[in-house]
């Protein structure tokens, strides 16, 4: 018997009964009591949620603004998953129509089998995915939504209820003189530090890999391990180590270096430049032996033919490296060193744990050495400002989405030339 | 001059420069080395070659009641151990599906691999506080490790990826032929052919909460349920100088095991980053 698809399909617009007319019996049943159960179990929580993210609650007190957005954020996840199993189930009810017309000689086991055989990639990912979810998209989502309310210390569930304010937070950072002036010096200095932090530890890199790999260098081996020592040590020890021995008082640096040569004490701590300028020297001792190790291994593999043709054709050491280690590195290695660009610009821990981005500011809100993602941390924890933290966040999320992009054209372009 | 002393000069000026970068490498690890050792805890009264040298800072660590060191270390390896085979597990299991089948939204699913990746987990930091405080697992270990596993899928799985990638689909085809089902084939080739990049994931999901300090700040409150980053940072946090030398102390014994491990691995790191990243 001839079967229409597009009325299986439109039958299935209630689950289960597209796959009925399709004399799918089990595929029925299956799919109307998932259906159903669904709706019994999820609907009170969709409507709330839904409700929940629209108004941010209605009774000060009873309604929490921050587990109705939570709520709501999880319910529209929710749909928006289970939109996608509804559309699946009509077009499966489609094509089971159309194959049944074609002729369908597999048994129901075969069905089965081709049902796990498509469904299987899914199935696999399915649980890394929910867990990615809730940990890494929800709280993005969140982070969105939350830049659009007023939530502060002075406006804060459940005593108060929250609002939308559309883009008062993105106004008031430029707008109101302290969150400009705070907001400007932070962003250049962000700037700043990514740059040139990131660019010193690639350049001493360079220098190393270059030198260590020269043939007239001797134990290699050790010379490498040593040199990557710095990446060995956990950073947060390390960091913290530095914050003492650059003590102003009685730290290691002053005591044992800058006395005893330059015969002066440097205030690292609580003179902004030079709490910045020890900030890049830290990172570059920190950061450089992971860009040194890729490099080495980039070496290594550059083929001595090329250098043999170029001796032959009398082409000095620095031509050699400036024709082909260099662009050979950079080539091999570029993603990763935005990558690197991209970690220094929220490097949070460093900027933290060295002087807790102090010193102190007059005028701003931020301190000295704080960069962008650090003044977050500070606005959420410290001054509970999580209406324009999440503005900053969002600010930050979109660099971060530029390089990502930039990234993606690079990828795209290596792919394309090696494509099988 | 000709090419031999030529030579020799640049020889001198490499090895200086690699002298000079020891120097400046070794110089704060062997200062915190020193302070560890001098006796009595402040760190005004420290010098980096203590004259009466003592290991009284790390038995204290291991012995005095006041010291909640132990718990912290075992804290930290239930939190490793447990973040590092789950997150085998997910990322092993999504990096086959993602090597070897083509099925919708995977083109975009690895794009939003590789941009999430870069987004810092403190970026939703509140978000993260408020999910776990809901679903009651602010507090314990069992939220840390959750968090851990979620965030480290993008990264990973991608890494993963790249590598089974190498593995000759040949391999697949003639199993799939013999009758091997879905889960046979990842069993029986993938995860064995596979062994040293499933090594290097799970050693650094192993480490890294040994290394990360933020995390458990924002998760954890109660001392019993530190771990050892955040106990050492409250340690030189709470009583900044008072305290140095036990937390330099406590520092080594991280350390030392930490660094060890890693200087064994990181060469696959390396090889398995660059050619996640090329071939994507």
């Amino acid at each position: 018997m001839k079967k229409n698809p597009i009325l299986a399909a439109v039958l299935s617009i209630l689950p289960g009964l597209g796959q009925l007319y399709n004399k799918r019996y089990i595929k029925a049943g299956v799919l109307f009591i998932l259906f159903v159960s669904f709706i019994s179990v999820f609907y009170q929580f969709l409507a709330t949620g839904i409700w929940g993210i629209v108004t941010l609650g209605e009774t000060p007190r009873e309604d929490d603004s921050r587990t109705l957005l939570a709520q709501g954020i999880i319910a529209s996840l929710v749909i928006i998953i289970a939109l996608i199993f509804y559309f699946v189930n009509i077009r499966d009810a489609y094509n089971d129509a159309k194959l049944i017309n074609s002729g369908d000689f597999r048994t129901m086991f075969q069905r089965f089998r081709d049902t796990w055989d498509k469904t299987f990639p899914y199935a696999i990912i399915a649980p890394g995915l929910f867990l990615l979810i809730f940990v890494v998209v929800f709280p993005l989502l969140y982070m969105f939504f939350l830049a659009f309310t007023n939530y502060n210390l002075y406006n804060s569930p459940p005593a108060n209820l929250l609002d939308y304010v559309g883009f008062d937070n993105f106004r008031n950072l430029l707008e109101v003189d302290i969150w400009r002036n705070t907001f400007f010096s932070v962003f250049t200095w962000t700037i700043i530090w990514t740059l040139v932090a990131t660019t010193l530890q690639i350049a001493l890199a360079l220098l190393l890999a270059v030198v260590v790999n020269n043939p007239l260098i001797r134990f290699k081996r050790l010379i490498r391990t040593i040199l990557i020592l710095p990446w060995a040590v956990p950073a947060f020890v390390t960091i913290l180590i530095f914050a003492a021995m650059f003590n102003d008082q009685f730290g290691a640096i002053n005591a044992q270096i800058m006395q005893p040569i330059f015969g002066t004490n440097i205030a690292w701590l609580s003179d902004p430049f030079w709490t910045r300028f020890a900030l890049i020297m830290i990172q570059t001792w920190l950061g450089f032996p992971f860009v040194f190790a890729l490099f080495t291994g980039v070496l290594q593999s550059v083929s001595s033919d090329w250098y043999e043709a170029a001796d032959m054709d009398g082409a000095s050491s620095w031509q050699k490296f400036t024709q082909i280690t260099f662009p050979h590195i950079m080539f091999a290695t570029a993603p990763l060193l935005i990558m690197q660009y991209a970690g220094n610009f929220n490097n949070f821990n460093i900027i933290y744990l060295f002087n807790n981005g102090g010193p102190a500011v007059r005028g701003q809100n931020a301190g000295g050495s704080d960069i962008l993602i650090s003044w977050v941390y500070k606005l959420t924890f410290e001054t509970n400002n999580y209406n324009m933290a999440a503005a900053i966040s969002l600010i930050i999320g979109a660099i971060v989405a530029i390089v990502a992009a930039f990234q993606f054209s690079r990828t795209k372009a290596v792919r394309e030339e090696g494509e099988r | 001059m000709n090419k031999k002393t030529k030579n020799r000069i640049s020889q001198v000026i490499m090895y200086t420069l690699i002298i000079i970068m020891a120097v400046i490498i070794f110089y704060p690890l062997l200062w915190t080395l020193g302070i560890s050792l001098n006796p009595g805890t402040s760190l005004y009264s420290a010098s980096m070659i203590p004259e009466d040298w003592s290991f009284e800072h790390y038995v204290w660590l291991f012995t005095d009641p006041r010291s909640d060191y132990l718990t912290w270390y075992k804290n930290t390896l239930f939190v490793a151990f447990a973040t590092s085979i789950l997150a085998v597990i997910f990322v092993t299991l999504t990096a086959y599906a993602f090597s070897r089948y083509r099925f919708v939204g995977r083109k975009y699913g690895l794009y939003a691999f590789l941009i999430l990746q870069m987004f810092p987990v403190l970026m939703a930091m509140v978000a993260i506080y408020i999910l776990l405080n809901q679903v009651g697992l602010l507090d314990t270990l069992w939220g840390l490790i959750l968090v851990y596993v979620g965030g480290a899928i993008p990264m990973n799985a991608f890494l993963v990826k790249g590598y089974f990638d190498t593995i000759p689909r040949e391999l697949d085809d003639s199993a799939k032929m013999d009758g091997a089902g879905h889960f046979r084939i990842f069993f029986t080739i993938m995860l064995p052919l596979a062994k040293p990049i499933i090594a290097v994931v799970a050693l650094f999901n192993f480490m890294a909460p040994f290394m990360d300090f933020i995390l458990p700040r924002i998760v954890l409150r109660s001392s019993e349920n530190y771990t050892l980053a955040l106990g050492l940072f409250n340690m030189v946090n709470d009583a900044f100088a008072n305290q140095f030398t036990r937390f330099a102390a406590g520092s080594i014994l991280i350390a030392i095991p930490i660094a060890i491990v890693f200087l064994f691995l990181q060469r696959y790191l390396i090889s398995g980053l660059m050619s996640g990243s090329t071939k994507g």
